[in-house]
């Protein structure tokens, strides 16, 4: 199995109690309550622990997109990627991923890529993602159309990393007569693409297509839904005709070790119900809006996510506890037997072949994660790597 | 009421269509919303006129064409009804909040079959430094708060159990108005310099206390369309043939009266 370090960069110093006047800690939270002193020592601390992943042993690190939010620093996240191209030499750079159809013209991300790509000699991955709904009424994209933004954006960036330009795209969201990359993709045929996703039909059905293949990575869901999704996937190679192999399968989660499940559930607990409770709240209006997904998958989503943030999942201000988030499975808190005992449940029923540890999450310290990330590290991630 | 419901075709998209009363012919373009049933105030206009009431394409039972993606589409669409079934004298347009900016969008494109224009809460226009209220971003409660002016109503609104055929269409209806309205939010940029083409007699009517389109819109459309038939309504919010059915069907019948060939 493969295993990856991942932050959300979140602003730690957010004053949780004033920022509860507002709908939410997206789109319409004031940035009034970002310092600019604290952020930049939140940049600083973040690019240092992620960096720390490869002499701790790490296959890779991750870094993701969210905008107008104290729940992720990084609107973009190349940039991230790129300080972290300087910081490593062995392990990959995940990107999971760029929003496609946040942007109007698709070739500055893949132009952005195929830097990354050059700059790190291949170790990029490339996570395409739709964004989230809150970031519908943050850019003002139409989410009517975001799945067919995203599918025309996929390909139009595919094609320029694959066929020599210049070439035109006469396309139904996008028409550029001079499509030309300078620089070309570093790996051939192109980077990895991965597909980082809560599960819905349409993106699994997409994903795992015969031509593509793409890994899906199930991302902050609880156990029961991981499992669920990544049987799904594996039903729809079935169905193409092919069996999923394990690094076509991921899974993302908060996780925290100590060497006692008391301490471990001391250390973690404020941190875990920040994120949660203070950082993720998203009513369903901003979450979903209309046309961002297909009627029968809000239907599904609705049916299955009952384990994310106030207001939006879960019913009003029914704060969400470390312990019903454990006993969910949506986070991974305890000794290194319990945390490796976890994962090897879903990797029987899945075997699933990626790994994506949080281990910065919420309010989480400097020392505290320093620490998490060194016994995840040493206790879990080579039982990890050894299987297949 | 059964013989209100029946449906028309325009090119192949089948649309559901309500119809009902005598004389002379109105057609009435829905807003966001869409129409449930033949309400008081279509009964009330219908004493005097021939309404004919589309569910749009993609709202309630009608047809949802993938041809149709904007809000120039859906004029261009309703372009085509009209060559199809206007009747020989024609209609007068009536258009509430996205219908009243799909009627400017019409007429201003081609008023042949067009007598009059009659825009109720419409959107289709920006005030600068008068934005409407975020529609998609409030919850129900916001929502009913900020659409209707009598706290009855909206309580009474709030508890109403939609049955599973409801629930679909108002997830219908809310895909749409996304898909027509979301951006630019509820206006065409390049609207306003073109209303002078619309020359048939015009009517603007509001709610004082529309909580999505403030009543300074009703001002703006009344001096956009060059009319002096401009009316806001007291006691009322966004929804003025739902909250003030009878004096909104008297006033067209009024102005209609005025303007009579």
């Amino acid at each position: 199995m493969k295993v990856l370090n991942f932050t959300l960069m979140p602003y730690r110093s957010l004053d949780v109690p004033a920022s509860k006047n507002h709908r939410s800690a997206w789109v319409v939270l004031p940035n009034t309550f970002y310092d600019p002193e604290k952020g930049a020592q939140d940049y600083e601390s973040y690019i240092d622990l992620l960096a720390q992943s490869e002499p701790l042993g790490f296959d890779g690190v991750c870094v993701n997109e969210h905008h107008q939010t104290a729940y992720g620093l990084m609107p973009a996240p190349n940039l991230i990627a790129s300080a972290l191209i300087q910081r490593t030499k062995r392990i990959k750079i995940a990107i999971l991923g760029r929003a496609l159809p946040l942007v109007n013209n698709p070739i500055n991300i893949a132009e952005e890529f195929a830097m990354l790509d050059n700059m790190s000699r291949g170790r990029i991955i490339a996570g395409f993602v739709r964004g989230i709904g809150a970031e519908y009424h943050s850019t003002t994209v139409n989410p009517y159309f975001s799945h067919e933004r995203f599918h025309e954006a996929h390909d139009l960036i595919v094609k320029s990393w694959t066929q020599p330009g210049p070439f035109a795209w006469e396309g139904e969201h996008y028409n550029i007569n001079y499509v030309n990359l300078w620089p070309r993709v570093y790996q051939q045929p192109h980077p990895p693409i991965w597909i980082p996703s809560q599960g819905s039909i349409e993106t699994i059905e997409w994903a795992a297509d015969p031509s593509r293949k793409y890994p899906f990575l199930v991302t902050f869901s609880a156990r029961e839904a991981v499992v669920k999704n990544l049987l799904a996937y594996k039903a729809q190679t079935q169905t193409y005709g092919y069996e999923a192999s394990p690094s076509q399968l991921g899974w993302a989660a908060p996780v925290y070790v100590a060497d006692t499940l008391e301490k471990a559930m001391n250390e973690s607990r404020a941190a875990i119900e920040a994120l949660f409770n203070d950082y993720l709240t998203l009513p369903m209006e901003m979450l979903l809006p209309p046309g961002y997904t297909s009627v029968e998958s809000l239907k599904k989503i609705i049916a299955t996510k009952k384990a994310i943030g106030r207001g939006g999942f879960g019913g009003p201000n029914q704060r969400q506890t470390l312990e019903r988030l454990m006993e969910l499975g949506t986070v991974l808190v305890g000794t290194p037997q319990s945390i490796l005992a976890q994962i090897e449940e879903v990797k029987e029923k899945t075997n699933l072949g990626n790994f994506v540890s949080m281990l910065q999450f919420g309010t989480l310290s400097n020392e505290l994660t320093t620490r998490n990330q060194a016994m995840f590290a040493s206790e879990i991630m080579p039982h990890l790597q050894k299987m297949d | 009421m059964s013989d209100i419901n029946s449906s028309c075709q325009v090119g192949n998209v089948r649309l559901h269509l309500r119809r009902g009363g005598q004389g002379r012919p109105i057609l009435f373009l829905h807003g966001a919303g869409g129409v449930s049933e033949w309400t008081p105030f279509f009964q009330k206009l219908a004493n005097n006129h021939d309404v004919w009431v589309p569910d749009h394409p993609g709202f309630g039972l009608s047809e949802d064409p993938a041809l149709i993606k904007n809000m120039s589409d859906l004029a261009m669409f309703y372009l085509d009804f009209l060559d199809e079934h206007a009747p020989k004298e024609g209609f007068d347009l009536v258009g509430h909040s996205i219908g009243g900016w799909l009627a400017a969008e019409i007429a201003t494109r081609n008023s042949q079959h067009i007598n009059s224009m009659t825009l109720i809460s419409s959107a289709g226009l920006r005030l600068e430094g008068h934005p409407m209220g975020d529609i998609f971003i409030w919850n129900a409660e916001e929502s009913v708060k900020h659409l209707i002016f009598d706290p009855l109503v909206q309580e009474k609104r709030l508890n109403a159990q939609p049955s599973p055929e409801e629930a679909e269409i108002i997830v219908r209806n809310k895909f749409t108005f996304a898909k027509l309205a979301w951006h630019p939010r509820l206006f065409n940029p390049e609207l306003k310099k073109w209303l002078h083409r619309i020359k048939v007699p015009t009517q603007v009517i509001w709610g004082e206390h529309d909580g999505l389109i403030p009543k300074s819109y009703a001002s703006l459309w009344a001096n956009a369309l060059k009319t002096r038939d401009c009316t806001v309504l007291a006691d009322c919010s966004h929804s003025p043939i739902n909250e003030k059915p009878n004096e909104t069907a008297q006033l067209i019948t009024s102005f209609l009266g005025k303007h009579s060939s």
